[in-house]
């Protein structure tokens, strides 16, 4: 394939930022709910000021 | 409404003169912008030409940003902010007062700075009027963005570093226009200047209506 | 109530796994099954990572611009919270529009940047403005504060981007430079096909993002106020202790 070189950094980087975003992110997201009792993890409904 | 911003300006330059600031450290230093791009440039002169322009709006960008950080201190020392609020001046009218004053601090270093040009990088004046103007407009919206974007991150602890990367991405389209201008009034470039200040006067209104409407948001809630 | 230890839920897990589905099929067709262009060859296949992420960045700032209206007139927390979590997405997903763009111009029209170029341009400033809007959340100094501080700029960038899109046209048209745009040509079908492919993962991954991100953030603001009450409690107590009363 021509090119291949640029595509597989193009393709590669985005998903590897994808993939590594969203590592973080259920990352976080873990981190906080363990650290918040769990009567408190509603985030489904709000009151809103 | 217009005695209020005459007021704010006015206690602004007045506090300006006073410090000499702008005379003994600013102006020097816009000066200096231009003759530093010549040290790195003028073994080009054909670059030097094409560039003038550009360079003038860089400096005065920077020159901007000096006078705004500098205006937004004004006020965030020693409570003056709330002062201000408590004092019943409408919000806009602050606003309006403070972008005047920078302005005009503005026009005036870029008044030095054309000078400074036509000696430094040989430049011509082709058209007055449209050089003139371009100062104008330009400066205007230079200086309501940064009234505004400066009340925005007053009292923040990081906020000399913050502030440029609000406020140059803001102003890009008045480094374009005006540096397409100049183009135009100084000859270098064959362009429509008077088109591209059509452009600035659109950014600059805008900026003007914005950060009027927002001045209060700000005073009152940061 | 969530009794869960993670901020996913049954959707997210849904949207997770059909992403993950939806790129393979995507990487499948875009490398095996779209053809190539008669000038770019390979090249043209950036278009299917590209163009969802152009995309899907105004998507997102779109959404960051609505929530700032919505915290400005209607003081919405959770507006406020999706406008930022969608801001964060979107930087992300513009720096990887920039990034794609300049890597698929070097073979094409061998050039990492040009400044010529309208779309470069405007993404590029907007892309400022946005690390800008992000740079101010962080700033502290309040919850309604910071709100208001990023709202502002989320309306300005949002003001403002159209204007800076308009001079850079202007500026281009006077150079001599002007892209080819593959969409004025016809795009033949299984490329279309594959594009659409693209925009669905790229949304069905925003909207994943979304939806983690704010629940962090909100999951964060729930930590904020339960250390200020424990802080409250803890300094009534001294309070009392300071006055004689037992604790």
């Amino acid at each position: 394939m021509t090119h291949l070189g640029y595509l597989l950094v193009g393709w590669g980087v985005t998903i590897g930022v994808g993939v590594l975003y969203a590592a973080s992110l259920i990352t976080r997201g873990r981190k906080l709910s363990a650290r918040v009792p769990s009567d408190h993890r509603r985030w489904m409904s709000t009151d809103d000021t | 409404m217009w005695a209020d911003i005459r007021l704010i300006a006015g206690k602004d330059l007045r506090i300006e003169w006073r410090s000499r600031i702008t005379l003994s450290q600013v102006l020097p230093f816009a000066l200096l912008v231009l003759v530093l791009f010549g040290f790195a440039l003028d073994a080009n002169r054909p670059v030097l030409d094409a560039a003038t322009s550009g360079l003038f709006w860089i400096a005065v960008l920077f020159v901007g940003l000096m006078a705004v950080q500098r205006s937004t201190a004004i006020e965030t020392t020693d409570g003056a902010r709330r002062a201000l609020l408590l004092a019943g001046v409408e919000p806009a009218a602050v606003f309006l007062g403070k972008a005047l004053a920078v302005a005009l601090q503005l026009l005036f270093v870029e008044t030095a700075l054309v000078g400074g040009v036509i000696v430094f990088y040989d430049a011509s004046i082709e058209s007055f009027p449209l050089l003139a103007a371009t100062c104008v407009v330009a400066t205007v919206g230079i200086a309501a963005a940064g009234t505004l974007l400066g009340a925005l991150v007053a009292g923040v602890r990081a906020r000399e570093t913050v502030l440029p990367i609000l406020l140059l991405p803001v102003l890009a389209p008045v480094l374009i226009g005006a540096t397409r201008a100049f183009d135009d009034a100084l000859g270098t470039v064959a362009v429509d200047g008077w088109a591209w200040l059509g452009l600035l006067a659109g950014f600059g209104a805008i900026n003007i209506v914005l950060g009027a409407l927002a001045y209060g948001v700000l005073l009152e809630e940061t | 109530m969530v009794d869960s230890e993670h901020t996913g839920s049954r959707t997210t897990r849904i949207l997770g796994i059909a992403v993950i589905l939806g790129l393979i099929a995507l990487i499948l067709l875009g490398f095996f099954g779209a053809p190539e262009d008669d000038e770019q060859r390979d090249a043209v296949r950036m278009i299917f990572v590209h163009v969802p992420s152009a995309i899907f960045t105004y998507v997102a700032f779109t959404v960051t611009a609505i929530g700032s209206v919505m915290w400005l007139f209607r003081r919405s927390i959770w507006w406020d919270t999706v406008a930022a979590a969608a801001a964060e997405i979107g930087v992300l997903f513009c720096g990887l529009t920039l990034f794609t763009g300049s890597v698929w111009g070097r073979p094409t029209w061998n050039t990492y940047w040009d400044w010529g170029d309208v779309r470069l341009v405007t993404t590029l400033i907007l892309f400022l403005m946005m690390i800008g809007y992000l740079s101010v959340r962080s700033l502290g100094g309040g919850e309604r504060a910071t709100a208001t501080r990023a709202a502002i700029i989320g309306v300005l960038a949002m003001v403002l981007i159209p204007i800076v899109n308009r001079s850079v046209e202007w500026w281009e048209s006077n150079t001599l430079h002007q892209k080819s745009s593959l969409t004025d040509g016809n795009l033949e079908d299984l490329t279309l096909f594959t594009l659409v492919v693209g925009f669905v993962v790229w949304g069905l991954f925003f909207t994943w993002s979304l939806i983690h991100r704010f629940r962090i953030s909100w999951l964060e603001r729930e930590l904020r106020v339960r250390d200020l009450d424990q802080a409250l409690v803890e300094r009534r107590a001294e309070g009392r202790e300071h006055e004689g009363q037992p604790v």
